[in-house]
Protein backbone atom coordinates (compact mmCIF):
# COMPACT_ATOMS: atom_id res chain seq x y z
CA UNK A 1 0.00 0.00 0.00
CA UNK A 2 1.04 3.60 -0.68
CA UNK A 3 1.05 5.00 2.64
CA UNK A 4 2.36 8.43 1.09
CA UNK A 5 -0.06 8.56 -1.81
CA UNK A 6 -2.77 7.85 0.96
CA UNK A 7 -1.53 10.48 3.22
CA UNK A 8 -1.81 13.20 0.17
CA UNK A 9 -4.87 12.91 -0.74
CA UNK A 10 -6.56 12.38 2.18
CA UNK A 11 -4.71 15.96 3.30
CA UNK A 12 -5.85 16.78 -0.02
CA UNK A 13 -9.97 16.43 0.85
CA UNK A 14 -9.86 17.01 4.47
CA UNK A 15 -8.81 20.68 3.08
CA UNK A 16 -11.43 20.33 1.02
CA UNK A 17 -13.84 19.71 3.26
CA UNK A 18 -12.98 22.01 5.72
CA UNK A 19 -13.34 25.35 3.04
CA UNK A 20 -16.62 23.74 2.66
CA UNK A 21 -17.43 24.10 6.33
CA UNK A 22 -16.19 27.31 6.18
CA UNK A 23 -17.42 28.74 3.76
CA UNK A 24 -13.90 29.62 1.92
CA UNK A 25 -15.70 28.60 -1.54
CA UNK A 26 -13.23 31.13 -3.69
CA UNK A 27 -10.75 28.70 -2.47
CA UNK A 28 -12.70 25.67 -2.88
CA UNK A 29 -13.44 26.67 -6.74
CA UNK A 30 -9.71 26.85 -7.30
CA UNK A 31 -9.10 23.39 -6.43
CA UNK A 32 -11.04 22.17 -9.12
CA UNK A 33 -9.79 21.33 -12.80
CA UNK A 34 -11.65 23.56 -15.28
CA UNK A 35 -13.22 20.46 -16.39
CA UNK A 36 -14.24 19.39 -13.75
CA UNK A 37 -17.72 17.69 -12.54
CA UNK A 38 -19.85 17.44 -9.09
CA UNK A 39 -22.29 15.16 -9.49
CA UNK A 40 -24.75 13.94 -6.81
CA UNK A 41 -27.08 10.71 -8.64
CA UNK A 42 -30.73 10.19 -7.62
CA UNK A 43 -29.96 6.20 -8.64
CA UNK A 44 -27.24 4.83 -6.30
CA UNK A 45 -26.52 2.28 -9.26
CA UNK A 46 -26.49 5.16 -11.84
CA UNK A 47 -23.06 5.21 -14.22
CA UNK A 48 -24.76 7.45 -16.60
CA UNK A 49 -24.69 10.73 -15.28
CA UNK A 50 -24.62 12.89 -18.15
CA UNK A 51 -27.38 11.62 -19.33
CA UNK A 52 -29.97 10.79 -16.14
CA UNK A 53 -31.62 13.18 -13.67
CA UNK A 54 -28.99 14.29 -10.74
CA UNK A 55 -29.82 16.61 -7.70
CA UNK A 56 -26.68 18.39 -8.82
CA UNK A 57 -24.16 17.57 -12.22
CA UNK A 58 -22.62 21.07 -11.62
CA UNK A 59 -19.57 22.16 -14.64
CA UNK A 60 -17.30 24.80 -13.84
CA UNK A 61 -19.79 27.49 -14.43
CA UNK A 62 -22.72 25.96 -12.12
CA UNK A 63 -20.15 25.70 -9.70
CA UNK A 64 -19.55 29.72 -9.82
CA UNK A 65 -23.24 29.96 -9.73
CA UNK A 66 -24.15 27.54 -6.99
CA UNK A 67 -21.65 29.79 -4.59
CA UNK A 68 -22.96 32.94 -5.61
CA UNK A 69 -26.44 31.46 -4.81
CA UNK A 70 -25.32 30.01 -1.25
CA UNK A 71 -23.83 33.53 -0.79
CA UNK A 72 -25.11 36.09 -2.58
CA UNK A 73 -28.21 36.78 0.76
CA UNK A 74 -30.98 36.45 -1.98
CA UNK A 75 -32.05 33.11 -1.15
CA UNK A 76 -34.46 32.38 2.09
CA UNK A 77 -33.35 29.08 2.14
CA UNK A 78 -29.83 29.80 3.34
CA UNK A 79 -30.66 32.94 5.26
CA UNK A 80 -29.45 31.98 7.62
CA UNK A 81 -26.81 29.90 6.66
CA UNK A 82 -26.66 26.38 7.64
CA UNK A 83 -23.74 25.17 9.54
CA UNK A 84 -22.31 21.98 8.39
CA UNK A 85 -19.73 19.53 10.14
CA UNK A 86 -18.72 17.02 7.79
CA UNK A 87 -16.01 14.53 9.06
CA UNK A 88 -14.46 12.26 6.25
CA UNK A 89 -12.58 9.21 6.79
CA UNK A 90 -12.75 5.45 5.66
CA UNK A 91 -10.23 6.63 2.59
CA UNK A 92 -9.20 4.11 -0.02
CA UNK A 93 -7.24 5.12 -3.62
CA UNK A 94 -9.01 2.70 -6.00
CA UNK A 95 -6.43 3.75 -8.65
CA UNK A 96 -3.51 5.78 -9.54
CA UNK A 97 -0.81 6.50 -12.27
CA UNK A 98 1.60 9.21 -13.09
CA UNK A 99 -0.98 11.36 -13.97
CA UNK A 100 -4.31 10.60 -11.89
CA UNK A 101 -5.78 9.17 -8.74
CA UNK A 102 -8.86 7.97 -7.81
CA UNK A 103 -9.99 7.78 -3.97
CA UNK A 104 -13.19 6.14 -2.44
CA UNK A 105 -14.17 7.40 1.15
CA UNK A 106 -17.03 8.04 3.59
CA UNK A 107 -18.80 11.37 4.61
CA UNK A 108 -20.46 12.23 7.65
CA UNK A 109 -21.97 15.19 7.24
CA UNK A 110 -24.15 17.45 10.44
CA UNK A 111 -26.20 20.00 9.32
CA UNK A 112 -27.94 22.88 11.67
CA UNK A 113 -30.44 25.66 10.51
CA UNK A 114 -32.93 27.51 12.53
CA UNK A 115 -34.37 24.51 14.69
CA UNK A 116 -33.47 21.34 12.59
CA UNK A 117 -29.94 18.99 12.95
CA UNK A 118 -30.40 16.99 10.17
CA UNK A 119 -27.33 14.05 8.96
CA UNK A 120 -26.46 13.08 5.26
CA UNK A 121 -24.05 9.98 4.37
CA UNK A 122 -22.15 9.70 1.69
CA UNK A 123 -20.41 7.46 -0.05
CA UNK A 124 -17.59 9.80 -1.98
CA UNK A 125 -15.39 8.94 -4.61
CA UNK A 126 -12.81 11.69 -5.78
CA UNK A 127 -11.25 11.62 -9.86
CA UNK A 128 -8.14 14.06 -8.67
CA UNK A 129 -5.73 14.69 -11.35
CA UNK A 130 -2.09 14.97 -10.03
CA UNK A 131 -1.22 19.08 -9.96
CA UNK A 132 2.70 20.05 -9.18
CA UNK A 133 2.53 18.79 -5.59
CA UNK A 134 -0.95 18.22 -5.06
CA UNK A 135 -4.15 17.69 -6.96
CA UNK A 136 -7.31 19.19 -9.25
CA UNK A 137 -10.85 17.72 -8.84
CA UNK A 138 -11.77 16.21 -11.87
CA UNK A 139 -14.70 14.52 -10.73
CA UNK A 140 -16.19 14.72 -7.39
CA UNK A 141 -19.14 11.63 -7.05
CA UNK A 142 -21.21 11.92 -3.66
CA UNK A 143 -23.31 8.96 -3.44
CA UNK A 144 -26.07 9.86 -0.69
CA UNK A 145 -26.84 6.58 1.01
CA UNK A 146 -30.18 7.64 0.67
CA UNK A 147 -30.59 9.56 -2.59
CA UNK A 148 -33.49 7.49 -3.92
CA UNK A 149 -35.45 8.76 -0.75
CA UNK A 150 -37.24 12.04 -0.56
CA UNK A 151 -34.66 14.71 0.80
CA UNK A 152 -35.40 18.26 2.48
CA UNK A 153 -33.69 21.22 0.90
CA UNK A 154 -29.71 21.35 1.13
CA UNK A 155 -28.16 24.25 0.74
CA UNK A 156 -24.94 24.03 1.12
CA UNK A 157 -22.34 22.02 -1.06
CA UNK A 158 -22.33 18.01 0.02
CA UNK B 1 -78.50 7.54 27.57
CA UNK B 2 -75.27 9.37 27.68
CA UNK B 3 -76.01 12.35 25.22
CA UNK B 4 -73.78 11.98 22.24
CA UNK B 5 -71.06 14.85 22.49
CA UNK B 6 -71.03 17.06 19.05
CA UNK B 7 -68.27 16.98 17.02
CA UNK B 8 -69.59 19.22 14.04
CA UNK B 9 -68.69 22.32 15.48
CA UNK B 10 -69.96 25.28 13.03
CA UNK B 11 -66.23 26.38 12.26
CA UNK B 12 -65.68 22.73 10.83
CA UNK B 13 -68.62 24.02 8.03
CA UNK B 14 -66.85 23.71 4.73
CA UNK B 15 -69.59 26.16 3.54
CA UNK B 16 -68.39 28.49 6.63
CA UNK B 17 -64.54 27.76 5.70
CA UNK B 18 -64.27 28.67 1.92
CA UNK B 19 -65.23 32.01 1.04
CA UNK B 20 -65.34 33.56 -2.37
CA UNK B 21 -61.94 35.59 -1.17
CA UNK B 22 -60.80 33.77 1.23
CA UNK B 23 -60.27 30.63 3.32
CA UNK B 24 -59.90 29.79 6.99
CA UNK B 25 -56.47 29.39 8.75
CA UNK B 26 -57.99 25.53 10.13
CA UNK B 27 -57.84 24.05 6.50
CA UNK B 28 -53.88 24.28 7.18
CA UNK B 29 -53.58 23.15 10.93
CA UNK B 30 -56.47 21.05 11.13
CA UNK B 31 -55.72 16.98 11.51
CA UNK B 32 -59.46 16.24 11.31
CA UNK B 33 -59.88 17.68 8.34
CA UNK B 34 -57.16 16.06 7.06
CA UNK B 35 -58.56 13.13 7.77
CA UNK B 36 -62.22 14.49 5.94
CA UNK B 37 -59.72 15.46 2.60
CA UNK B 38 -58.54 12.30 2.59
CA UNK B 39 -62.09 9.98 2.41
CA UNK B 40 -63.98 13.19 0.62
CA UNK B 41 -61.43 14.44 -1.94
CA UNK B 42 -58.66 11.57 -1.87
CA UNK B 43 -60.81 8.68 -2.48
CA UNK B 44 -63.89 10.39 -4.16
CA UNK B 45 -62.14 11.77 -7.42
CA UNK B 46 -60.14 10.92 -10.21
CA UNK B 47 -56.08 11.29 -8.85
CA UNK B 48 -53.18 10.81 -10.71
CA UNK B 49 -50.84 7.86 -10.51
CA UNK B 50 -48.53 7.74 -13.30
CA UNK B 51 -47.07 8.81 -16.48
CA UNK B 52 -47.38 5.96 -19.19
CA UNK B 53 -43.92 6.14 -19.88
CA UNK B 54 -42.86 5.26 -16.44
CA UNK B 55 -44.30 1.82 -16.83
CA UNK B 56 -43.39 1.53 -20.72
CA UNK B 57 -43.66 -2.32 -20.57
CA UNK B 58 -45.60 -5.69 -19.92
CA UNK B 59 -44.48 -6.40 -16.66
CA UNK B 60 -43.41 -2.71 -15.66
CA UNK B 61 -44.56 -1.56 -12.19
CA UNK B 62 -44.28 1.46 -10.31
CA UNK B 63 -45.58 2.01 -6.69
CA UNK B 64 -46.92 5.05 -4.79
CA UNK B 65 -49.65 6.55 -3.13
CA UNK B 66 -53.57 7.54 -3.42
CA UNK B 67 -54.02 9.61 -0.50
CA UNK B 68 -52.41 7.82 2.41
CA UNK B 69 -53.52 4.36 0.55
CA UNK B 70 -50.12 2.65 -0.96
CA UNK B 71 -50.88 1.62 -4.54
CA UNK B 72 -49.14 -0.59 -7.73
CA UNK B 73 -49.63 1.06 -10.61
CA UNK B 74 -49.13 -2.04 -13.31
CA UNK B 75 -49.26 -3.04 -16.88
CA UNK B 76 -50.43 -6.73 -17.64
CA UNK B 77 -49.61 -8.85 -19.89
CA UNK B 78 -52.05 -7.58 -22.99
CA UNK B 79 -50.25 -4.50 -21.72
CA UNK B 80 -53.80 -3.25 -20.18
CA UNK B 81 -52.74 -0.67 -17.03
CA UNK B 82 -54.19 -1.81 -13.53
CA UNK B 83 -53.73 -0.22 -10.31
CA UNK B 84 -54.04 -2.16 -7.39
CA UNK B 85 -53.76 -1.64 -3.68
CA UNK B 86 -50.58 -2.71 -2.29
CA UNK B 87 -52.15 -4.88 0.15
CA UNK B 88 -52.09 -8.98 0.38
CA UNK B 89 -55.77 -10.04 0.83
CA UNK B 90 -54.58 -12.24 3.20
CA UNK B 91 -53.10 -10.58 6.70
CA UNK B 92 -52.56 -6.98 4.75
CA UNK B 93 -49.03 -7.12 4.12
CA UNK B 94 -47.56 -4.88 1.34
CA UNK B 95 -46.67 -7.26 -2.11
CA UNK B 96 -44.23 -4.63 -3.64
CA UNK B 97 -41.74 -2.78 -1.73
CA UNK B 98 -40.07 -1.49 -5.01
CA UNK B 99 -40.53 2.06 -6.02
CA UNK B 100 -40.32 0.86 -9.83
CA UNK B 101 -39.51 -2.57 -11.56
CA UNK B 102 -40.64 -4.87 -13.79
CA UNK B 103 -41.87 -8.16 -12.45
CA UNK B 104 -44.15 -11.38 -13.38
CA UNK B 105 -45.96 -11.84 -10.61
CA UNK B 106 -46.68 -10.19 -7.26
CA UNK B 107 -45.76 -12.63 -4.30
CA UNK B 108 -46.88 -11.82 -0.65
CA UNK B 109 -43.48 -12.51 1.36
CA UNK B 110 -45.34 -13.12 4.67
CA UNK B 111 -46.92 -16.44 3.49
CA UNK B 112 -46.32 -16.75 -0.54
CA UNK B 113 -49.56 -15.73 -1.85
CA UNK B 114 -49.29 -14.85 -5.38
CA UNK B 115 -51.00 -12.48 -7.37
CA UNK B 116 -50.83 -12.16 -11.39
CA UNK B 117 -50.38 -8.75 -13.15
CA UNK B 118 -54.24 -8.14 -13.08
CA UNK B 119 -54.25 -8.45 -9.83
CA UNK B 120 -55.75 -12.21 -9.44
CA UNK B 121 -54.83 -14.36 -7.05
CA UNK B 122 -53.16 -17.23 -8.21
CA UNK B 123 -51.57 -19.54 -5.61
CA UNK B 124 -51.58 -20.09 -2.14
CA UNK B 125 -48.99 -22.43 -0.42
CA UNK B 126 -50.52 -26.14 0.82
CA UNK B 127 -53.91 -24.87 0.07
CA UNK B 128 -54.75 -28.38 2.25
CA UNK B 129 -55.55 -26.78 4.84
CA UNK B 130 -58.28 -24.11 3.74
CA UNK B 131 -60.45 -27.30 2.66
CA UNK B 132 -63.15 -25.76 0.70
CA UNK B 133 -63.34 -22.51 2.45
CA UNK B 134 -61.13 -20.36 0.46
CA UNK B 135 -62.07 -19.36 -3.62
CA UNK B 136 -59.35 -17.34 -4.81
CA UNK B 137 -61.49 -15.88 -7.21
CA UNK B 138 -62.99 -13.57 -4.18
CA UNK B 139 -59.49 -12.60 -2.96
CA UNK B 140 -57.45 -10.29 -5.88
CA UNK B 141 -55.46 -7.19 -5.35
CA UNK B 142 -58.59 -4.85 -5.08
CA UNK B 143 -58.26 -3.09 -8.09
CA UNK B 144 -59.30 0.22 -8.47
CA UNK B 145 -60.73 1.97 -11.87
CA UNK B 146 -58.14 3.69 -14.40
CA UNK B 147 -58.85 5.65 -17.45
CA UNK B 148 -56.22 7.87 -19.22
CA UNK B 149 -55.90 11.05 -20.84
CA UNK B 150 -52.75 12.63 -23.03
CA UNK B 151 -50.56 9.61 -21.31
CA UNK B 152 -51.10 10.94 -17.45
CA UNK B 153 -53.10 7.72 -15.62
CA UNK B 154 -55.63 8.17 -12.90
CA UNK B 155 -57.14 6.31 -10.95
CA UNK B 156 -60.10 6.50 -8.46
CA UNK B 157 -62.27 4.41 -5.61
CA UNK B 158 -65.19 5.52 -7.47
CA UNK B 159 -67.01 3.64 -9.90
CA UNK B 160 -70.29 5.76 -9.95
CA UNK B 161 -68.09 9.25 -10.68
CA UNK B 162 -68.09 10.84 -13.96
CA UNK B 163 -65.44 9.90 -16.47
CA UNK B 164 -62.10 11.27 -16.66
CA UNK B 165 -62.34 13.60 -19.48
CA UNK B 166 -65.33 14.67 -18.41
CA UNK B 167 -63.52 15.73 -14.82
CA UNK B 168 -60.94 16.98 -16.98
CA UNK B 169 -63.02 19.24 -19.23
CA UNK B 170 -61.59 22.20 -20.62
CA UNK B 171 -58.08 21.13 -19.07
CA UNK B 172 -57.65 18.68 -21.43
CA UNK B 173 -56.57 21.05 -24.57
CA UNK B 174 -54.35 22.27 -22.21
CA UNK B 175 -52.64 18.61 -21.40
CA UNK B 176 -52.75 18.36 -25.23
CA UNK B 177 -50.58 21.33 -25.47
CA UNK B 178 -48.55 20.34 -22.39
CA UNK B 179 -47.57 16.89 -24.78
CA UNK B 180 -46.03 19.19 -27.41
CA UNK B 181 -43.10 19.38 -25.17
CA UNK B 182 -42.31 15.60 -27.43
CA UNK B 183 -41.67 17.70 -30.42
CA UNK B 184 -42.95 14.84 -32.42
CA UNK B 185 -41.56 11.88 -30.37
CA UNK B 186 -43.04 10.80 -27.11
CA UNK B 187 -43.18 12.48 -23.96
CA UNK B 188 -40.79 10.07 -21.35
CA UNK B 189 -40.42 10.84 -17.27
CA UNK B 190 -37.07 9.46 -16.89
CA UNK B 191 -36.78 10.48 -13.04
CA UNK B 192 -38.14 12.18 -10.52
CA UNK B 193 -36.73 14.79 -7.74
CA UNK B 194 -38.51 13.96 -4.49
CA UNK B 195 -38.93 16.18 -1.48
CA UNK B 196 -40.83 16.70 1.81
CA UNK B 197 -41.87 19.73 3.41
CA UNK B 198 -43.25 20.31 6.79
CA UNK B 199 -46.44 21.78 5.37
CA UNK B 200 -50.30 21.46 4.39
CA UNK B 201 -50.53 19.80 0.83
CA UNK B 202 -52.63 23.13 -0.12
CA UNK B 203 -49.86 25.05 0.43
CA UNK B 204 -48.50 23.40 -3.07
CA UNK B 205 -51.34 23.32 -4.53
CA UNK B 206 -51.71 27.32 -4.66
CA UNK B 207 -48.07 27.66 -5.39
CA UNK B 208 -48.62 26.11 -9.18
CA UNK B 209 -50.80 29.20 -10.37
CA UNK B 210 -49.00 31.89 -8.15
CA UNK B 211 -47.47 34.33 -10.01
CA UNK B 212 -46.88 36.79 -7.49
CA UNK B 213 -44.13 34.83 -5.37
CA UNK B 214 -42.10 34.37 -8.40
CA UNK B 215 -39.60 37.40 -8.98
CA UNK B 216 -39.19 37.63 -4.90
CA UNK B 217 -38.62 33.90 -3.93
CA UNK B 218 -37.26 32.86 -7.08
CA UNK B 219 -34.70 36.19 -6.40
CA UNK B 220 -31.18 33.76 -6.43
CA UNK B 221 -32.30 31.64 -9.43
CA UNK B 222 -33.24 34.65 -11.33
CA UNK B 223 -29.76 36.49 -10.75
CA UNK B 224 -28.42 32.60 -12.05
CA UNK B 225 -29.94 33.07 -15.87
CA UNK B 226 -29.06 35.12 -18.95
CA UNK B 227 -30.69 38.56 -20.10
CA UNK B 228 -32.94 36.73 -22.41
CA UNK B 229 -34.59 34.29 -19.82
CA UNK B 230 -34.69 37.20 -17.15
CA UNK B 231 -36.97 39.17 -19.96
CA UNK B 232 -38.66 35.99 -20.41
CA UNK B 233 -39.59 35.20 -16.82
CA UNK B 234 -40.39 38.80 -16.03
CA UNK B 235 -44.08 38.09 -15.99
CA UNK B 236 -45.61 39.20 -13.20
CA UNK B 237 -46.82 42.66 -14.76
CA UNK B 238 -46.89 40.91 -18.49
CA UNK B 239 -49.85 40.37 -20.56
CA UNK B 240 -50.36 36.94 -19.17
CA UNK B 241 -53.54 35.50 -17.43
CA UNK B 242 -54.82 32.69 -14.39
CA UNK B 243 -58.39 30.82 -15.42
CA UNK B 244 -60.45 28.84 -13.63
CA UNK B 245 -61.40 26.01 -16.25
CA UNK B 246 -64.13 23.98 -13.53
CA UNK B 247 -63.80 21.18 -11.47
CA UNK B 248 -60.59 23.31 -9.50
CA UNK B 249 -58.64 23.23 -12.37
CA UNK B 250 -56.84 26.33 -13.51
CA UNK B 251 -54.32 27.01 -16.18
CA UNK B 252 -51.54 30.74 -15.05
CA UNK B 253 -50.56 31.63 -18.57
CA UNK B 254 -46.93 33.58 -18.12
CA UNK B 255 -45.33 33.24 -21.27
CA UNK B 256 -48.15 33.43 -24.12
CA UNK B 257 -45.76 33.36 -26.88
CA UNK B 258 -44.79 29.96 -25.52
CA UNK B 259 -48.31 28.22 -25.28
CA UNK B 260 -48.15 26.84 -28.51
CA UNK B 261 -44.93 25.11 -29.19
CA UNK B 262 -45.60 24.07 -32.90
CA UNK B 263 -46.30 27.90 -33.86
CA UNK B 264 -43.83 30.78 -34.40
CA UNK B 265 -40.96 27.79 -35.41
CA UNK B 266 -39.50 30.93 -38.26
CA UNK B 267 -38.75 32.76 -34.48
CA UNK B 268 -35.34 33.70 -33.91
CA UNK B 269 -33.92 31.08 -31.69
CA UNK B 270 -33.10 32.46 -28.39
CA UNK B 271 -28.94 33.01 -27.59
CA UNK B 272 -29.14 30.31 -24.83
CA UNK B 273 -30.40 27.76 -27.26
CA UNK B 274 -27.90 28.24 -30.18
CA UNK B 275 -25.50 25.81 -29.32
CA UNK B 276 -28.02 22.90 -29.17
CA UNK B 277 -29.19 24.05 -32.56
CA UNK B 278 -26.35 23.67 -33.98
CA UNK B 279 -25.45 20.42 -32.83
CA UNK B 280 -29.01 19.49 -33.56
CA UNK B 281 -28.00 20.00 -37.24
CA UNK B 282 -24.80 19.08 -36.97
CA UNK B 283 -26.90 15.18 -36.21
CA UNK B 284 -28.89 16.34 -39.87
CA UNK B 285 -31.71 16.86 -38.21
CA UNK B 286 -33.89 19.38 -40.53
CA UNK B 287 -34.19 22.67 -39.46
CA UNK B 288 -37.96 23.20 -38.89
CA UNK B 289 -37.45 20.05 -36.86
CA UNK B 290 -34.56 21.09 -35.11
CA UNK B 291 -36.95 24.61 -34.20
CA UNK B 292 -39.49 22.34 -32.81
CA UNK B 293 -36.97 20.60 -30.45
CA UNK B 294 -35.04 23.72 -29.03
CA UNK B 295 -38.86 25.24 -28.99
CA UNK B 296 -39.85 22.23 -26.76
CA UNK B 297 -36.48 22.01 -24.65
CA UNK B 298 -37.18 25.54 -23.13
CA UNK B 299 -41.18 24.03 -21.58
CA UNK B 300 -44.50 25.60 -22.12
CA UNK B 301 -45.00 28.67 -21.28
CA UNK B 302 -47.63 27.97 -18.51
CA UNK B 303 -48.79 25.64 -15.49
CA UNK B 304 -51.53 23.44 -15.48
CA UNK B 305 -52.85 22.68 -12.26
CA UNK B 306 -55.57 19.76 -12.10
CA UNK B 307 -56.84 19.06 -8.87
CA UNK B 308 -56.36 17.63 -6.19
CA UNK B 309 -52.68 15.94 -7.06
CA UNK B 310 -51.30 17.05 -10.29
CA UNK B 311 -50.15 19.76 -12.86
CA UNK B 312 -47.92 20.18 -15.76
CA UNK B 313 -45.94 22.59 -15.13
CA UNK B 314 -43.73 24.31 -17.27
CA UNK B 315 -41.46 21.60 -18.20
CA UNK B 316 -41.82 18.92 -15.55
CA UNK B 317 -44.97 17.17 -14.11
CA UNK B 318 -45.27 18.43 -10.40
CA UNK B 319 -46.86 15.78 -7.90
CA UNK B 320 -48.13 16.24 -3.95
CA UNK B 321 -48.64 13.49 -1.95
CA UNK B 322 -50.46 14.39 1.32
CA UNK B 323 -48.39 12.92 4.41
CA UNK B 324 -50.30 14.57 7.37
CA UNK B 325 -52.13 17.77 7.89
CA UNK B 326 -48.30 19.04 8.51
CA UNK B 327 -46.29 17.29 5.72
CA UNK B 328 -46.30 16.81 2.22
CA UNK B 329 -44.19 14.93 -0.33
CA UNK B 330 -43.61 16.58 -3.76
CA UNK B 331 -42.25 14.60 -7.00
CA UNK B 332 -41.02 16.73 -9.40
CA UNK B 333 -41.24 14.43 -12.57
CA UNK B 334 -38.40 15.32 -15.74
CA UNK B 335 -39.51 15.07 -18.85
CA UNK B 336 -37.72 13.72 -21.67
CA UNK B 337 -38.15 13.10 -25.61
CA UNK B 338 -38.43 9.31 -25.90
CA UNK B 339 -35.85 8.57 -28.28
CA UNK B 340 -35.12 11.96 -29.22
CA UNK B 341 -31.46 13.45 -29.42
CA UNK B 342 -29.29 13.12 -26.66
CA UNK B 343 -28.08 16.19 -26.72
CA UNK B 344 -31.62 18.15 -26.38
CA UNK B 345 -32.70 15.60 -23.91
CA UNK B 346 -29.19 16.57 -21.50
CA UNK B 347 -30.52 20.14 -22.00
CA UNK B 348 -33.94 19.58 -20.31
CA UNK B 349 -31.98 17.77 -17.78
CA UNK B 350 -29.57 20.27 -16.82
CA UNK B 351 -32.94 22.66 -16.93
CA UNK B 352 -34.62 20.64 -14.44
CA UNK B 353 -31.72 20.41 -12.27
CA UNK B 354 -31.03 23.93 -12.06
CA UNK B 355 -34.35 24.60 -10.94
CA UNK B 356 -35.65 21.61 -9.19
CA UNK B 357 -35.14 19.30 -6.20
CA UNK B 358 -33.30 19.87 -2.85
CA UNK B 359 -30.61 20.83 -4.44
CA UNK B 360 -31.92 23.03 -7.11
CA UNK B 361 -31.92 26.86 -7.20
CA UNK B 362 -35.70 26.99 -7.17
CA UNK B 363 -37.35 24.30 -4.84
CA UNK B 364 -35.72 24.85 -1.78
CA UNK B 365 -36.81 28.25 -1.35
CA UNK B 366 -40.41 27.16 -2.26
CA UNK B 367 -40.27 24.91 -0.07
CA UNK B 368 -38.76 27.57 2.82
CA UNK B 369 -41.96 29.96 1.72
CA UNK B 370 -44.47 26.69 2.23
CA UNK B 371 -42.60 26.02 5.71
CA UNK B 372 -43.23 29.56 6.94
CA UNK B 373 -46.74 29.61 6.47
CA UNK B 374 -47.24 26.22 7.64
CA UNK B 375 -45.71 27.90 11.10
CA UNK B 376 -46.71 31.36 11.10
CA UNK B 377 -50.50 29.75 10.26
CA UNK B 378 -50.38 28.46 13.99
CA UNK B 379 -50.38 32.13 15.06
CA UNK B 380 -54.02 33.94 15.14
CA UNK B 381 -56.17 30.46 14.56
CA UNK B 382 -59.02 32.68 13.99
CA UNK B 383 -57.51 34.24 11.19
CA UNK B 384 -58.18 34.18 7.31
CA UNK B 385 -55.67 33.16 4.14
CA UNK B 386 -56.75 36.04 1.81
CA UNK B 387 -57.01 35.04 -1.87
CA UNK B 388 -58.66 38.37 -2.89
CA UNK B 389 -56.16 39.52 -5.56
CA UNK B 390 -57.06 39.93 -8.85
CA UNK B 391 -61.24 39.23 -7.95
CA UNK B 392 -61.58 42.88 -9.00
CA UNK B 393 -60.78 42.17 -12.92
CA UNK B 394 -62.13 39.04 -12.91
CA UNK B 395 -63.72 38.07 -16.00
CA UNK B 396 -66.60 35.16 -17.32
CA UNK B 397 -64.48 32.90 -20.38
CA UNK B 398 -65.97 30.04 -22.36
CA UNK B 399 -64.42 28.05 -19.97
CA UNK B 400 -64.90 29.44 -16.69
CA UNK B 401 -63.51 32.29 -15.37
CA UNK B 402 -59.96 34.62 -16.18
CA UNK B 403 -57.60 37.45 -14.41
CA UNK B 404 -54.45 38.79 -14.58
CA UNK B 405 -51.40 36.37 -14.37
CA UNK B 406 -50.88 37.13 -10.68
CA UNK B 407 -54.51 37.06 -9.73
CA UNK B 408 -55.29 34.15 -7.33
CA UNK B 409 -57.90 32.82 -9.63
CA UNK B 410 -56.90 29.34 -9.63
CA UNK B 411 -56.37 29.28 -5.78
CA UNK B 412 -60.15 30.28 -5.40
CA UNK B 413 -61.13 27.68 -8.18
CA UNK B 414 -59.23 24.75 -6.48
CA UNK B 415 -60.86 26.01 -2.88
CA UNK B 416 -64.41 25.93 -4.21
CA UNK B 417 -64.00 22.65 -5.76
CA UNK B 418 -62.64 21.30 -2.18
CA UNK B 419 -65.86 23.16 -0.61
CA UNK B 420 -68.18 21.27 -3.13
CA UNK B 421 -65.89 18.13 -2.21
CA UNK B 422 -66.05 18.12 1.30
CA UNK B 423 -69.90 19.12 1.61
CA UNK B 424 -70.92 16.61 -0.59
Amino acid sequence: MNLQLLQQVTAFIWQEGDMLDHGEYDAWLSLWSEKGVYVIPINPTEEDFENSLNYAYDDAHMREKRVVRLTGGESISTTPVPRTVRTLSRFRVLYEDAEYVTVRCAQNLREFRKDALKHYSADIVYELERAGDGFRIQRKLIRLINSDDALAGIGYIL
Amino acid sequence: MNKLIETVTLESSPAELVQPDRVHTSLYTDPQIFDEEMQRIFYSTWVWVAHESEIPDAGSYKSTYIGKQPVIVVRDRKKQVHVLLNRCRHRGATVCEHKKGKTSSFVCPYHGWSYALDGSLRGVPHPESYGECLDKGEFPLVSLRVEAYAGMLFATFKDDIEPLVDFLGPAKKWMDLFMKQGAGYGIKVPGEHRFRFPGNWKIQLENTTDAYHFPLVHKSFLSSVDQQTLDMLDFVEGPGYVEDLGNGHSVMVMIPELVDLEADLDKPIPARFEELAQALRDEGIEEMQVRRIVRAVGGSGFNLNLFPNVACSMAFFRVLQPISVNETEIHHAVITMDGGPAVANRYRLRLHEHFQGPMGFGTPDDSEAWERVQKGSHAGEDLWILLNRGLPGEKPTEDGRVSDVSAETGMRAAYQQWKKMMSA
